[in-house]
């Protein structure tokens, strides 16, 4: 897939707009997320924080999008309730066709088994288990056979050139080596978005070049990505860059905008 | 999550932290130690009672007549004992008209018996020991194998004979390294000949069973084992042997009519004799077994409830040392039932090898006990299936409050934890 093909898998402002007003519609197949003013409240001990306050958001598929935003913006907040791990206070949330604002518990579990791929900041490997069984394990809580599960692990290894390392627990691995095999964990679901928060934040510059590169070539064999990031040379990998500022989307630009916008 | 990968996972868990582990089992093991054992002991009594003990005691396919039973548990009532004081006592010529009526290949055997009578020969000092005075088959019926020498004969029966069988014990008492067989003992004053010496009969419960004299019931002897009311011709006990298990019960109808008709019982009135076979000697051990083993339950119950109690805090604190680990795991897709079967899986799976190793030691502690203490030990093997039944269930019990802590985590705050 060239650039081009890319651009036109981007979705316009006018687009955006329309998925995102029609409250209650189900949106096409082309919208893998649509939220509508989506808000989260929490309440701290007695005081509600507003954490988001009323985020619309649309997102195509086949998209590189990062969120930016200063800590305090709420992208956060965002990224667990697109991450299926929060539920919204109001709105609506769709991913892959469903309304997922309504699920319960175990629901929202089994959305996030099939249609989440997360990739943290930390990893967050199981320690004592090896590089293979922490790809395999998405495939555990979808019900894959065995053996049939060992398989998909390996070939999500082979993705991201680990297919070597797979024997070796998280501790004998590198930072890079490990963002790896929580990528290759996040994709061997196939999920419906891969999402990605501050993937960079622990890894040195030469490491983190390499995971973007990673996500690059994803991106480009059709995965939808979304990265949450405070780095702006890290937003600037994507395709598209949502900023968030105090619980509102402050900018929604393609890259070569933002670009000029940071370069201004 | 499938099962085989949570037990897995469980195993491993011990494997990786061997002290903490053992501590952690320690309750169950010894509970589900002490239920073997003690499951061992009154299981091997059980055994010995019901093949060995009455066996030996009364013979196998045989009923006892008597004047009343000769063992009862709890407590007779004043009334009761003076209606069985006021019965008349079995009689020799009871003995022949049962036999009488009763089918060829029946044995009989009539007999009576004193304790603490004195005995003495040529070779050891006085010592008070227990005689019997017989009459019919009673060796056979009492499948007393002589080791030595020859059982008492008919004609020695029927006449009286001066002749006598000692017991194992008794015999190399009165006789070391002298062949007693011929030589003469003296009971309560009367010089007898030793013509056998009984096979050894062994033990129940440290009592020998090897410490008896056998004589004719018409001998002198007789006069020994006298009770007060005895006429000339009484017996203590009337033990009656059918050819075969089968005719048995015919034979106590009969046996019971022929009594009742020579007591002349009108049909309203009861038995005034008493009846039992072995079962029916096995009716008190029942029941000392029923208490034995409320106690070998109870004991054990004790120890799994600290034990379970153990086990749910050392799971509660490997909850919250893995709070990290449930985060990713629910972020994965793990639903509220997949964590907390985990978790109960890896706690039944702690107890159910804890109470393994008690089924073990267990089995160990029961037979070393059955090799040094006169106590029988054997192995049931239901209470090897309850024990490690027990231990699962008790990791289940255990294990369903942090598991359900652990499963109602919110991923979020558990992905934060480190």
């Amino acid at each position: 897939m060239n650039i081009d093909a890319h651009e036109s898998a981007l979705s316009t402002t006018a687009e955006r707009q329309v998925v995102t007003m029609d409250a209650g519609a189900t949106p096409s197949e082309d919208w893998v997320i649509v939220t509508r003013g989506i808000r989260r409240d929490y309440d701290m001990g007695g005081e509600i924080v507003h954490a988001l306050r009323g985020v619309d958001v649309a997102i195509k598929r086949n998209e590189y999008v990062a969120i930016m935003g200063p800590s305090g913006s709420g992208k956060s907040t965002l990224m667990n309730v697109i991450g299926c791990l929060d539920t919204p206070t109001a709105g609506e949330y769709w991913l892959n066709g469903m309304l997922v604002s309504s699920k319960d518990d175990d629901e929202l579990a089994r959305v996030r088994n099939r249609e989440i791929g997360f990739v943290f900041q930390t990893f967050n490997l199981l320690p004592r288990a090896t590089a293979l069984h922490n790809v395999e394990l998405p495939l555990v809580y979808a019900g894959v056979p065995s053996a049939e599960r060992k398989q998909r692990a390996m070939q999500a290894l082979e993705r991201v050139q680990l297919a070597d390392r797979m024997d070796h627990r998280p501790n004998e691995l590198s930072g890079g080596q490990r963002q790896r095999v929580a990528i290759a964990r996040a994709l061997v679901n196939t999920p419906a978005i891969l999402l990605a928060d501050e993937p960079t934040g622990n890894l040195d510059s030469g490491t983190s070049q390499e995971i973007m590169r990673v996500f690059e070539g994803l991106a480009e064999q059709g995965q939808t990505v979304i990265m949450v990031t405070h780095e702006a040379d890290i937003a600037a990998h994507a395709r598209r860059v949502v900023v968030l500022r105090d619980g509102r989307i402050a900018s929604d630009t393609r890259r070569e905008a933002f670009a000029a916008q940071i370069a201004g | 999550m499938p099962l085989s990968e949570a037990i897995r996972l469980a195993l491993q868990q011990i494997r990786v932290q061997k002290l903490k582990s053992f501590f952690t089992l320690l309750g169950v093991t010894i509970g589900v130690m002490f239920l073997i054992t003690v499951v061992s002991i009154v299981e091997g009594m059980s055994k010995y009672m019901e093949e060995d003990f009455v066996g030996k005691l009364m013979g196998i396919n045989t009923f006892e007549v008597r004047r009343f039973p000769s063992i009862n548990i709890g407590n007779t009532t004043d009334e009761q004992w003076r209606e069985w004081t006021r019965r008349p006592f079995i009689s020799e010529s009871d003995a022949r008209a049962i036999s009488a009526v009763l089918p060829p290949g029946t044995l009989w055997a009539a007999n009576t018996f004193a304790t603490d009578v004195p005995i003495e020969s040529e070779y050891a000092k006085q010592r008070k020991l227990m005689v019997f005075a017989v009459d019919g088959d009673y060796f056979e019926i009492k499948k007393m194998e002589i080791a030595n020498g020859r059982p008492l004969a008919s004609q020695e029966m029927a006449t009286g004979a001066l002749s006598v069988v000692l017991g194992e014990e008794v015999a190399r008492h009165f006789f070391p390294n002298v062949d007693p067989v011929g030589r003469a003992i003296t009971i309560a004053g009367t010089r007898y000949t030793v013509v056998g010496v009984a096979e050894k009969q062994g033990s129940v419960f440290g009592f020998s069973l090897d410490k008896f004299v056998v004589g004719p019931l018409h001998s002198p002897l007789r006069r020994v084992t006298h009770r007060p009311g005895f006429t000339s011709t009484s017996v203590g006990t009337l033990a009656i042997q059918s050819p075969t298990a089968a005719m048995m019960s015919e034979s106590m109808e009969q046996t019971r009519a022929t009594m009742r008709s020579r007591h002349k019982l009108r049909p309203a009135q009861a038995d005034d004799f008493d009846m039992s076979t072995s079962k029916s000697a096995l009716a008190f051990w029942d029941k000392i077994k029923g208490y034995m083993q409320l106690a070998g339950v109870a004991l054990p119950a004790i120890s799994l409830v600290v034990g379970a109690m153990i086990i749910m805090n050392i799971m509660l604190v490997a909850v919250a040392e893995r709070t990290h680990e449930i985060g990713i795991r629910k972020a994965l897709g793990a639903r509220r039932r997949d964590i907390m079967n985990q978790f109960l899986t890896e706690s039944a799976t702690l107890s159910t090898v804890g109470a393994g190793i008690g089924v073990a030691i267990g089995i160990a502690a029961s037979k070393i006990i059955a090799a040094t203490s006169p106590l029988p030990a054997a192995i049931a093997p239901w209470s090897i299936a309850a024990g490690v039944l027990t231990g699962t269930v008790v990791g289940i019990i255990a294990g369903i409050y942090p598991a359900s802590r652990a499963a109602r985590l919110d991923p979020i705050l558990a992905i934060r934890q480190e």
